[in-house]
């Protein structure tokens, strides 16, 4: 253990004192974090209203996993998977998309005057809501078939000549990046924030020598910038990660009524507060935890990590 | 050429790239800004971009063709049909009276025109330009902007015409779409505002002070199992908020705690927990141990050592902490659809509610930047802290 997070040995304390000060903490976590992990594992096993065991659900003829009978609704249905696929799409459109141009935008920015204004107009839509992000985009994808457009978007399109495209319904692949598109403007500043920090710390005199022996800007970058910040790239890369498997707000409020864009996060909303199907909704939930549960094994090893740096 | 031409043209690509990428930031933020600016018609007409492009006039052409050989520019040279009368123009309803009308033969017997009659389109933007030229309707001299489009958010107005225009405020006016308007409207945008601030101040202070408790203790007190608990606590931060809100939201409505602030206000202090505790854990335990030494030596206790050093000197931590709650809070749907719905609107409540009824991009623009006003003001006024929040913990989801 290191040193410095050591209690002075000096100081009296009762000896339920510590209690004292972790337990409104303590009391709260447990129920709204740790009773509901708990509680959602037992209601995947139910069915929908929680009365009785998942297995009853069975149809006698058709496929069927006993206690586990929602994890094969999840697992098997047809929509689920779409949410599945489109979940995917999203991770690998996004975190690599908004990992890359916040690097690229934090190596870019270090180099010019006007850093600060620059930075602020990337990181704004980080401030605003998904809510607010929904509209501001719904308006640039809007789509009329003849007239003039008022969406940005089609509006440049008819310009160059061609046919306007309803961005938002046209599945199964543009309305779908349509959405990935937003998330990226929103979350390209978080991770430029980020990065940007970590490339200020790389030593100077390390770029002075390497531009002294002769390297260009390219290989700087390549050798230098990026093996020093790798470590916080892991970081940006896997908190982006989880933010996109948990992505819901931009789905619920551009995609409505879009069946084919739905996402793991939307489809458990839609199974819990429209068709009631608790049991259903929690399966997907568990779901959702065990993709994330490797990238909180990854958070408390790097915890760990710096703890014994210290 | 001089040696700083030279660079200025090496590193003009970069300064390019730099910009386009500021632009393409920007702009879609401008879009929504200059459109909640601009009349109901013109946003309905017209892209934003094209705000101060001359006004196209309807309906001048065909009536140059038409009408100006007898009637004059100004519809006042035939004294008996005077098209500038705005009471003869509110005659034609619709676009069909006009076509009758122009089908009919004058009172000396000729054909009302000589040539071929407007098809129904042209009929209809004669009609528009004739409203406009007997001042039936307002003329080209309209306002390019206006604050109609946030008054109207503001009270919860989404009818044809606007607020201001309809007299609403009045109490006497045929709109109907004035019935259950005002600044206390359940569909008003004042209303949500302050629902917002009455859940996020709260939901704000409540984890803050909590986790600080919490967070001395895991810093500067003796128990056992205290590294073990932490890591849990680390561990915790990745519960997805999905997950938690089935159940909670079951025993909610057990005890009758949806719809109430109380509920709303626990739930996002037991979700924000785990990140603040991280948090203030990390500040408070990089304070100098001697400090916390030579306080017990004046005879302090941990209670005066807590809200007398610890606390002081995390202002920085528990100012960025604040920002950072708060603006979660500000900005969540989720939470508030499930837990407060549309008894209590919020904002993003209350947004997503005119998306749904598709109200006109007038509105909802004005409406989203009124919900987006105060995040903006947070983020310009302490984007210092906002930052250094971010980089302290960047595990949170």
């Amino acid at each position: 253990m290191a040193a410095k997070a050591e209690v002075p040995a000096i100081m009296k304390q009762a000896r339920y004192a510590p209690w004292l000060y972790l337990a409104p903490a303590l009391l709260i976590m447990l129920f709204f974090v740790v009773y509901p992990m708990v509680n959602t594992i037992y209601l995947s096993l139910m069915d929908q209203d929680a009365v009785q065991s998942a297995a009853a659900t069975c149809v006698a003829g058709q496929p069927c996993w006993g206690i586990l009978e929602n994890y094969r609704h999840a697992l098997t249905d047809e929509t689920m998977l779409l949410s599945f696929r489109n979940n995917l799409l999203w991770i690998i459109l996004m975190v690599p998309g908004t990992t890359l141009l916040g690097l690229v935008i934090a190596v870019l920015v270090d180099r010019v005057r006007y850093e600060a204004l620059a930075k602020a107009i990337i990181f704004l839509p980080m401030a605003i809501s998904f809510v607010g992000a929904g509209i501001i985009w719904v308006y640039i994808y809007d789509f009329k078939t003849a007239g003039s457009q008022i969406g940005l978007l089609n509006a440049i399109v008819t310009a160059l000549g061609l046919a306007p495209v309803p961005w938002l319904t046209t599945g199964p692949w543009v309305n779908n990046i349509a959405l990935i598109v937003v998330g990226i403007w929103m979350w390209t500043g978080f991770c430029m924030t980020i990065l940007s920090a970590s490339i200020k710390s790389v030593p100077k005199e390390l770029l002075e020598a390497a531009r002294v022996d002769g390297a260009n800007e390219w290989t700087i970058f390549w050798r230098i910038i990026v093996p020093i910040i790798s470590p916080t790239i892991i970081v940006v890369l896997t908190t982006m990660t989880v933010n996109v498997l948990k992505i819901f707000d931009i789905v619920y409020v551009m995609g409505k009524g879009q069946p084919g864009t739905q996402v793991i996060a939307t489809r458990m909303y839609v199974e819990q507060f429209s068709r009631f199907n608790s049991g259903l909704s929690s399966a997907i939930a568990v779901i959702l935890i065990l993709a994330v549960l490797p990238i909180g094994y990854i958070n408390i090893r790097r915890f760990r990590e710096q703890e014994a740096m210290r | 050429m001089s040696d700083r031409i030279k660079a200025l043209f090496r590193r003009l690509p970069m300064h390019v790239v730099v910009i386009l990428l500021c632009i393409l930031w920007i702009t879609p933020t401008v879009g929504l800004l200059v459109t909640s600016f601009r009349p109901r018609q013109e946003v309905v007409d017209s892209g934003w971009w094209q705000a101060l492009a001359p006004r196209e006039t309807v309906g001048q052409g065909e009536y140059e063709r038409y009408c100006a050989s007898c009637h004059g520019a100004d519809g006042t040279a035939v004294s008996a049909a005077n098209l500038a009368d705005p009471e003869r123009i509110a005659q034609f309803r619709m676009s069909v009276a006009l076509t009758a009308r122009l089908r009919q033969n004058l009172p000396d017997g000729r054909p009302h025109l000589a040539e071929e009659l407007p098809d129904a389109q042209q009929t209809a933007d004669l009609l528009a330009y004739l409203r406009q030229l007997s001042g039936l309707e307002g003329t080209a001299d309209q306002p390019r902007f206006t604050l109609n489009n946030y008054v109207d958010a503001v009270v919860g107005y989404s009818g044809q015409a606007s607020y201001v225009e309809s007299g609403c405020a009045a109490g006497n006016s045929t709109d109907d779409a004035c019935l259950g308007t005002g600044i206390a409207s359940e569909r008003g945008m004042a209303r949500a505002l302050l629902n917002s601030l009455l859940v996020s101040l709260p939901a704000t202070l409540l984890p803050i002070v909590i986790a600080s408790f919490a967070a001395y203790a895991f810093s500067w007190l003796h128990f056992r199992g205290r590294q073990w608990l932490f890591v849990v606590l680390v561990a915790l931060q990745i519960v997805p908020l999905q997950m938690t809100l089935i159940p909670i939201y079951r025993v909610y409505a057990q005890v009758g705690l949806t719809g109430s602030l109380v509920g709303i206000w626990l739930f996002h202090t037991g979700f924000g927990l785990p990140y603040a505790i991280y948090l203030m854990r990390n500040f408070i335990g990089a304070i100098p141990r001697d400090i916390f030494e030579s306080a017990y030596l004046d005879g302090a206790s941990h209670w005066t050592a807590f809200i007398k050093i610890a606390l002081p000197l995390s202002v920085p931590a528990l100012a960025s902490l604040a920002i950072f709650q708060f603006l979660w809070v500000w900005n969540d749907l989720l939470v508030a659809l499930v837990f407060l719905g549309g008894q209590t609107p919020v904002l993003t409540w209350q947004i997503s509610n005119l998306v749904g009824r598709f109200s006109g991009y007038h509105l909802l623009t004005a409406a989203a930047f009124v919900s987006m006003l105060l995040p903006m003001l947070v983020f310009f006024g302490l984007q210092r802290f906002f930052v250094r929040g971010m980089l302290a913990g960047s595990v949170k989801g």
